[in-house]
């Protein structure tokens, strides 16, 4: 690991003002520090901060920063209204890892890509410029969807998946003392020609909550997660479901997938699809054909456009069939 | 910097790098830690921080200032074995013993979630989590066992749990 400058912050506001990658968790980025992926030259550790709390607000959820993923997967109020999302964080990780790894530090994970990883492959998101290893390369676990010539990685996470289907709001601190609310919706970048840039946050901006709003009324909620083992592994296809159907009719629909993107992928198109519709078969064929109607394999992750079809097809036939 | 290991008041000046895992192992030569993975993927380096379970692999030593932290030296002794090591004894939960104290630590910590209620990802219920084989390897798919002994580690698991609920 390359050495470094350290400080520990005792505000938000001296956080933004010290000038340094934050450090919270840090089993991400000291994982890649090590391998010399990441080599910031300071470290500011936020891991003190009073970020870690979790409080009602506006009929929805305010998330510190710092809350563990264990905590927030175990708040009884995630639980009675939000099961989606303590089924993302309880299907991500290790109970190890998250005791240690935060709400705001697990927004920012990085990807899984092998070849970001290894630092003697050519690596567009590591090194601008360099090429990108994984077009031609062993690509598995790589995106079908929102993908460019330089990069086609995917974003790993499951909380964000969750967040993304139930309309999360990133709250920011900016060193100029500013704050910005953030839709999850506008905080990921697709990779275009600048894969190094993942988020449009700004330097020196620091993620201090997550606001959920209130969960729609009558909805099921369901995260279903398909990998190569049973436990511990990254999605292969990851999907986030909030479904309310009255009358026989899907009256709202938010559907987010993880293990397809750069991002964790929304499409309107898949929603339209479904809303106004009786929940049948015609319905969810047509919301399959929606999400991947520009998806492209690059070889060996071909199998995730049929996977991807197959997994939102049962979701959704879990969320509206007869409750178990 | 200062902290608290298996109970006692420690100081120490790590390099800034240094790992917690680094920072026991050869500052205060308690080996009992094990480096496996390095990169949170074994847990053989699992130790309790305030109570909870963390990879001492991927956490900075410095960052750890105040913090209580207990490793497989501080649960028990030759003399006095914890419940834990104890029921790992009976049971035979390991072979060649490396992943053990990680195990043990992590089984520790994990007992201590199910008593607050926690859920995992294989429970039906999330407000009102079951205890059985499948919540006890779910629970721990942090540790990796590269012997494979792990029906007996669940048997000592469901031992010590089950010890536990008759208390």
């Amino acid at each position: 690991m390359k050495s470094f400058n350290y400080a520990r912050a005792d505000s938000p506001e001296a956080a933004v003002r010290a000038g340094g990658r934050f450090i919270a968790g840090g089993t991400n980025l000291l994982d890649l520090m090590k391998l010399q992926v990441e080599t910031p030259e300071k470290l500011v550790d936020i891991s003190r901060l009073d970020l870690n709390t979790v409080e009602e607000q506006d009929g929805g959820l305010l998330i510190g920063a710092l809350v563990p993923n264990s905590d927030l997967a175990a708040d009884p109020r995630v639980i009675a209204n939000y099961p989606v999302l303590s089924r993302a964080l309880l299907a991500g990780a290790s109970g190890q890892l998250r005791n240690k790894a935060t709400t705001g530090g697990n927004l920012l994970q990085r990807t899984r890509c092998y070849f970001f990883y290894d630092t003697h492959a050519a690596c567009n998101k590591r090194e601008p410029g360099s090429g990108c290893d994984a077009l031609g390369g062993f690509n598995r676990i790589h995106a079908i969807l929102g993908t460019s010539e330089h990069c086609i990685a995917t974003h790993p996470g499951d909380m964000p998946v969750a967040m993304r289907a139930l309309d999360a709001t990133v709250v920011t601190l900016k060193p100029d003392g500013d704050r910005r609310r953030i839709p999850l919706g506008d905080f990921y970048r697709l990779p275009g020609d600048t894969p190094h840039i993942e988020t449009v946050l700004e330097s020196g901006e620091l993620i201090t909550h997550v606001a959920l709003p209130a969960p729609p009324p009558g909805a099921r909620q369901l995260y279903r997660k398909v990998r190569d083992r049973a436990s511990y592994a990254f999605a292969l296809v990851s999907v986030a479901g909030v479904i309310a159907v009255e009358n026989g009719t899907i009256t709202h629909a938010a559907l987010a997938f993880g293990g397809l993107a750069h991002q964790p992928w929304r499409d309107p198109a898949v929603e339209g699809a479904l809303v106004g519709r009786a929940p049948e078969q015609a319905a969810f064929d047509a919301a399959a054909d929606a999400l991947l109607v520009g998806a492209r394999g690059f070889g060996h992750n071909d199998f995730k456009i049929p996977l991807a079809r197959r997994v939102l097809i049962t979701a959704l036939r879990d969320l509206t069939g007869e409750p178990a | 910097m200062r902290f608290t290991i298996n109970g006692s008041k420690r100081e120490a000046d790590p390099d800034i790098r240094a790992s917690l895992l680094d920072v026991l192992r050869e500052e205060f030569a308690l080996t009992g830690t094990k480096k496996g993975c390095d990169h949170g993927q074994c847990g053989a380096c699992t130790v309790l921080a305030n109570g909870r379970r963390i990879n001492a692999c991927l956490t900075l030593a410095v960052m750890h200032q105040d913090d209580d932290i207990v490793t497989i030296e501080g649960l028990g002794s030759a003399d006095s074995l914890h419940p834990m090591q104890a029921a790992f004894v009976r049971h035979d939960g390991y072979q060649c013993g490396y992943c053990t104290p990680g195990q043990i630590c992590s089984a520790v910590g994990m007992l201590d979630e199910v008593a607050k209620g926690w859920p995992s990802h294989v429970s039906d219920d999330l407000s009102a989590p079951m205890f059985d084989d499948g919540e006890i390897s779910e629970r721990m798919s942090g540790n990796l066992c590269r012997c494979s002994a792990y029906p007996n580690i669940v048997d000592a698991i469901r031992d010590v749990h089950a010890q536990e609920q008759k208390a």
